[in-house]
């Protein structure tokens, strides 16, 4: 197996969707898939972590958007 | 004596909603209200994943409401109200994206990890010095990790937010983004090795 298979096909490894014996015995021989594996991995939780933030750091809503919001309820169809 | 089984079974929370939705089904001004004052903030955070404008959030939002005031009749009580209007707000958000895409997207190979003719890869991937974890605990790191997502192409930057940041399911986004689960799955591990890319000259030992 070469990186680029391995790096093809990672998805489905994490998800246990393909043999892993191959991935394995690559990983056992190449230090930089493991590294791309570890940070791939973290990628998605830096990820999460950074865009669940927004909730906290989001400004009051605008009053003028409450009003708009409960004058369209208002509006005819 | 016992007391009332349904009263065992619901939380404070699930009572509050109860009586929430039963007089925003009656038709109370102040009701509608307080849906709005209640949920209003976090929903523009939702719709803020999706479209890079404030105003355009704001739209997305407001539209998300109108369309939830003319279906809650429909709103079946099985799912939380938050979570209803949180799932209408991410249709919302994809329709918007939908009607203004016009210029055609950047490629996204760019992006992605180079190889050599005999597969091997053409740079090692090395550790990153810090755990991704304890950097995104710093408000600038946190800034940087959404400054690159921001750069991945629309159609790969939407599939990452459906599946890993809000958790859907392949079949589920699909759905939502009219493609097939196949395609979700590509443009998934695309995406993130994107990221990856990005952010690997940030985080890398000896990085920033």
């Amino acid at each position: 197996m070469t990186c680029r298979e391995f790096i093809e096909f990672l998805m489905q490894y994490l998800l246990g969707e393909v043999d892993r014996e191959k991935f394995d015995a690559h990983l056992a021989v190449c230090s930089s898939c493991v590294n791309y594996l570890k940070t791939y991995q973290q990628t998605v939780k830096v990820s999460k972590a950074a865009l669940a933030d927004l909730d906290e750091s989001l400004p009051k809503p605008p009053e003028e958007l409450i009003r708009a919001i409960l004058a369209s309820r208002m509006k005819p169809r | 004596m016992n007391p009332d089984p349904s009263l065992m079974v619901s939380s404070p929370e699930e009572r509050e909603e109860a009586r929430l939705l039963s007089a925003l089904r009656a038709g109370e001004d102040s009701a509608y209200e307080e849906l709005v004052r209640l949920h209003t903030g976090r929903l523009l955070a939702v719709a803020r994943r999706f479209v890079r404008n404030p105003e355009d959030a704001q739209d997305v939002v407001q539209e998300a409401f109108i369309s939830a005031f003319r279906s809650l009749d429909r709103f079946e009580g099985t799912a939380q109200l938050s979570t209803w209007l949180h799932r209408i707000v991410v249709n919302a958000a994809l329709m918007r994206l939908r009607s203004r895409r016009r210029a055609p997207e950047e490629s996204i190979e760019e992006l992605l990890p180079k190889f050599l003719e005999n597969g091997h890869a053409a740079e090692l991937s090395r550790e990153w010095g810090v755990s991704g974890e304890e950097a995104v605990q710093q408000a600038q790191t946190r800034h940087m990790v959404r400054q690159c997502i921001e750069r991945l192409p629309e159609s790969y930057r939407l599939v990452l937010i459906l599946r890993d940041i809000e958790e859907m399911d392949t079949e589920e986004a699909a759905k939502l983004m009219g493609i097939t689960a196949n395609a979700v799955k590509i443009r998934l591990h695309r995406a993130r090795q994107a990221l990856r890319g990005l952010l690997d000259p940030h985080f890398r030992e000896g990085g920033a």
